[in-house]
């Protein structure tokens, strides 16, 4: 086995390699490649990578470039998870066999998808995954909404959020669902390791990253992505909404391992209302209407009663 | 009348692009410009002409926290051996993010327009604000 990097502090981090480059076409201040260098650079291993189909896939292999300093394969929208658990079915029985060419080294296998390729068209293929046990890592880029094709809502959409397929105006408040718990569900699978995590907090991504890829077993992450384009807000703000999502409660960190032991990781020491994170994006613009104002008191009675749930699932200690 | 159709193995089978020229060993331990890139990496394209503000560096502020590089989407701001060496402008998109999360006062980075001369910038450079009690 290789060692684990060793991160002490955000110095130490900052002599690594990226494996990530730029002059892709993600926009800018677009915050799926900050997740995406915060998890590739929180290991010195071999990567073997897939990207599902989405604005991360399309912006960083555009004919005839490529991003991705690792070994690295887009298929379809769905089966990014699949492609990897594949290879890495392929390498467990290459090395069986004794057929690897390195067999010294031990390549961690990590698919990227966003919550459309995850929540809806993918959810049947990781759900596989997840159940087969393979050793490999599924991150979800989490912005909420099909970003790449014009803003479609998934079932990530939240309550309230106008998207292009749910719009909001005269007779409607926009998506009317609440949003998925795919970090429950995954969890339900009884996988080692499942945990929700958020670009601005970089050292507990990374401590959950680096603890994800050193457990046996499949890993279920959900990374929140905050979308300048889809969400509304100017590109220089992605780290203070990521900073209002997780203080509001709206995006709590926690991780569940082995399917039921649920720790919290971060706990906010001012929690700021809901209302300012909804403030700051222009998808709940309109909620601040008089006839949709009583949405935003159900919007924060839904984060209290959840945070709620996970501290006492944490308490409870089963 | 020709028989235009294709069989399943005639079609192209996909692409596949090799980021480095030659052999490459620990990519991960290897620094950007000791990388053998080849044409196909999009390390040799450029995004600058997307900016219409640029970030300059002015590095006497600078106390090399590093929170620019981590949350650079772009992979621009340039650190070395723990020190912040500045900004590189092929592949920086001026999101402005770095200028966002830069803790000191005054900022060691700060937006121009995309034609300031860098040394007039910092020449410009605004005073250490007093913060109102």
């Amino acid at each position: 086995m290789s060692e684990m990097k060793k991160i002490k502090n955000l110095k130490e981090f900052s002599t690594s390699a990226d494996r990530f480059e730029g002059a892709n076409l993600l926009c800018p201040g677009c915050a799926h490649s900050i997740i995406v260098r915060e998890v590739l650079n929180a290991t010195n291993d071999d990567l073997i990578l897939s990207a599902s189909t989405g604005c991360l896939e399309v912006c960083t292999a555009v004919y005839p470039y490529t991003s991705w300093d690792a070994s690295w394969i887009h298929i379809g929208f769905e089966n990014g998870s699949t492609a990897v658990a594949g290879a890495e079915a392929m390498h467990k029985a290459l090395k069986r066999k004794g057929r690897l060419k390195q067999p010294d080294k031990e390549p961690k296998f990590v698919s990227f998808a966003g919550d459309g390729a995850s929540y809806d068209i993918g959810f049947q293929w990781i759900s596989g995954c997840m159940e087969r046990g393979h050793n490999m890592m599924h991150v979800v880029l989490d912005n909420e909404v099909y970003a790449n094709t014009g803003g479609q809502r998934s079932s990530a959409t939240p309550i309230g959020a106008s998207a292009t397929t749910s719009p909001a105006g005269r007779v409607s408040y926009g998506e009317k669902k609440n949003k998925k718990d795919m970090v429950a569900i995954m969890a339900a699978h009884g996988i080692p390791y499942s945990a929700q995590v958020a670009p601005n907090k970089w050292k507990d991504m990374v401590k959950k990253i680096q603890h994800g890829l050193e457990v046996e077993g499949p890993v279920f992450i959900n990374a929140m992505s905050p979308c300048t384009t889809e969400w509304k807000f100017d590109p220089k703000d992605t780290m203070m909404i990521s900073d209002l999502a997780t203080d509001s409660l709206v995006f709590p960190l926690y991780e569940i391992i082995d399917g039921h032991k649920l720790n919290i990781t971060y706990r906010p020491k001012n929690v700021i209302p809901v209302e300012e994170y909804l403030a700051a994006q222009g998808r709940f613009k309109h909620l601040f209407k008089d006839e949709y104002k009583h949405l935003i008191k159900e919007w924060q009675e839904r984060v209290d009663k959840n945070w709620e749930m996970l501290q006492r699932r944490e308490e409870a200690g089963v | 009348m020709a028989d235009n159709t294709m069989g399943w193995d005639e079609f192209e089978i996909g692409a596949m692009l090799r980021s480095f020229d030659g052999p490459i060993k620990d990519i991960a331990l290897t620094p950007q410009e000791e990388r053998n890139y080849s044409p196909n990496n999009s390390f040799t394209a450029s995004v600058a002409d997307w900016r219409i503000e640029k970030p300059i560096f002015n590095k006497d502020y600078c106390i090399d926290c590093q929170f620019c590089w981590i949350y650079c989407p772009d992979v621009s701001i340039v650190s070395r051996d723990k020190k912040m060496l500045g900004v590189d402008y092929d592949h920086c998109k001026g999101c402005a993010i770095c200028v966002e999360v830069c803790p000191t006062n005054p900022k060691s980075l700060l937006m121009f327009p995309e034609q300031e001369d860098e040394e007039a910038a910092i020449a410009s450079w605004p005073e250490k604000e007093e913060k109102e009690k």
